[in-house]
């Protein structure tokens, strides 16, 4: 058993298994940041820091005649998104019903993908990450509600990253905003734009919720890195007659090794 | 003897079956030469010998593992198992029971929901 003590939980495996796939279902929906940046791990509960390269001078040497520094790490950060689900639900499971009320767990997941992909692309100071759309260099792309006129704003975008010497192919994080006026506003749901702005990127076109907005960014790798301690998660933290309270957890830091390989679209 | 390069129980094999075996029957001549050198280093009775013995002995193990390394990334099932059995502290017995049965060890992926890099999902996701 680890930390996330599942084997406490009053909890069968096929209960277990419906609450995993569930899981699974919903945060491979909602996520759209590990979709578009570079992967790295699982490297276990107990990796705490990605590795800078870099030094801190510090002012003085334990003796004279000696300089010293400190090497930079940046730590990961753990993110715990709990949910309660009826253990009348799970008993259910067990006997094979097919309409399960999972709403927690999807909510559950649904928040921790968003608090994943919103530290990706917009920053999580308190936990000392730094977004995609805080460090680019570039200005920012204004964009309207006019949905048609769509392709011309990321043409724009992927023009400032080709004058960066950033090269493609490029994808673009459609922000929920942007996504459901595309499809609602345009004509035949919104294909014809999304195909436009495939072929203007040469890469994906992913529906990002966490995003406010949208983001274009080069596919080129290298750029923009996830560094996953333990991934994604489900634990057990606590039960009563009723219910099971679990978690959805993982831990991460994210690197921008290139800010200029991105460029935002702002209402 | 380990069988050469040539060696190959079947006509008309892919490609990427050839190479494996090639890395197979280098990895075999690499681990058997380390076995001869070892009994030799063990044998004689000259230090100097002995020393350089004990020295080659010691470079074919690097050769060993640097084709051991390649054939695990052109392998999937092999990089599976020595993921799940090496540089492990458990009882190895107690892995492969919690590999192959889910025993009470102390695997750290479990609760783990697999989900990793979905790169290869994002032309999906509209």
């Amino acid at each position: 058993m680890n930390h996330l003590m599942r084997d406490k939980a009053p909890i069968t495996d096929a209960a277990w298994a419906e609450i995993d796939a569930e899981a699974t279902r919903s945060l491979t929906h909602f996520l759209a940041g590990r979709k578009l940046v570079d992967f790295s791990g699982p490297h276990g509960w107990e990796h705490s820091a990605v590795d800078l390269g870099r030094v801190q001078p510090l002012a003085e040497g334990p003796v004279a005649g000696v300089v010293a520094a400190r090497r930079r790490v940046q730590p990961l950060i753990e993110l715990r998104t709990p949910f309660t689900v009826s253990r009348a639900e799970l008993d259910a499971a067990d006997r094979g019903a097919a309409d399960l009320d999972l709403d927690a767990v999807m909510a559950a997941a649904r928040a921790a993908a968003m608090a994943e992909d919103g530290s990706l692309f917009h920053g999580y100071a308190t936990g000392g990450i730094d977004g995609i759309t805080e460090l680019t260099p570039h200005p920012t792309v204004e964009i309207t509600d006019d949905y048609s006129d769509y392709p011309s704003h990321v043409a724009k975008a992927v023009a400032i990253l080709r004058a960066a010497d950033v090269g493609g192919p490029y994808a673009i994080a459609l922000g929920a905003r942007c996504y459901t006026g595309v499809t609602e506003t345009t004509e035949r749901g919104g294909y014809p734009v999304f195909e436009h702005l495939r072929m203007i990127l040469g890469g994906p076109v992913v529906w990002a919720p966490a995003v406010d907005g949208a983001v274009v960014l080069s596919q080129r790798g290298g750029d923009f890195e996830l560094v996953v301690g333990e991934d994604l998660s489900v634990g057990y933290l606590a039960h009563d007659a009723e219910t099971v309270t679990l978690f959805i957890e993982e831990s991460l830091a994210f690197r921008v090794n290139s800010p200029d390989a991105a460029v935002r679209l702002a209402y | 003897m380990a069988g050469n390069s040539e060696t190959l129980h079947e006509p008309d094999l892919p490609a990427d079956v050839i190479d494996r075996h090639r890395a197979i029957v280098s990895i075999m001549e690499e681990l058997e030469a380390v076995d001869w050198y070892d009994q030799r280093h063990a044998a004689t009775a000259d230090a100097d010998l002995a020393e350089v013995l004990g020295h080659n002995r010691d470079e074919e193990k690097e050769h060993a593992a640097m084709t051991l390394e390649w054939l695990r990334r052109h392998d999937p099932a092999l990089d599976r198992h020595l993921r799940t059995y090496l540089f492990v502290d458990a009882d190895i017995l107690e892995v492969e029971e919690a590999a192959e049965h889910g025993g009470d060890t102390d695997d750290p992926t479990s609760g783990s929901l697999g989900i990793g890099s979905l790169r290869n999902d994002s032309e999906d996701s509209l």
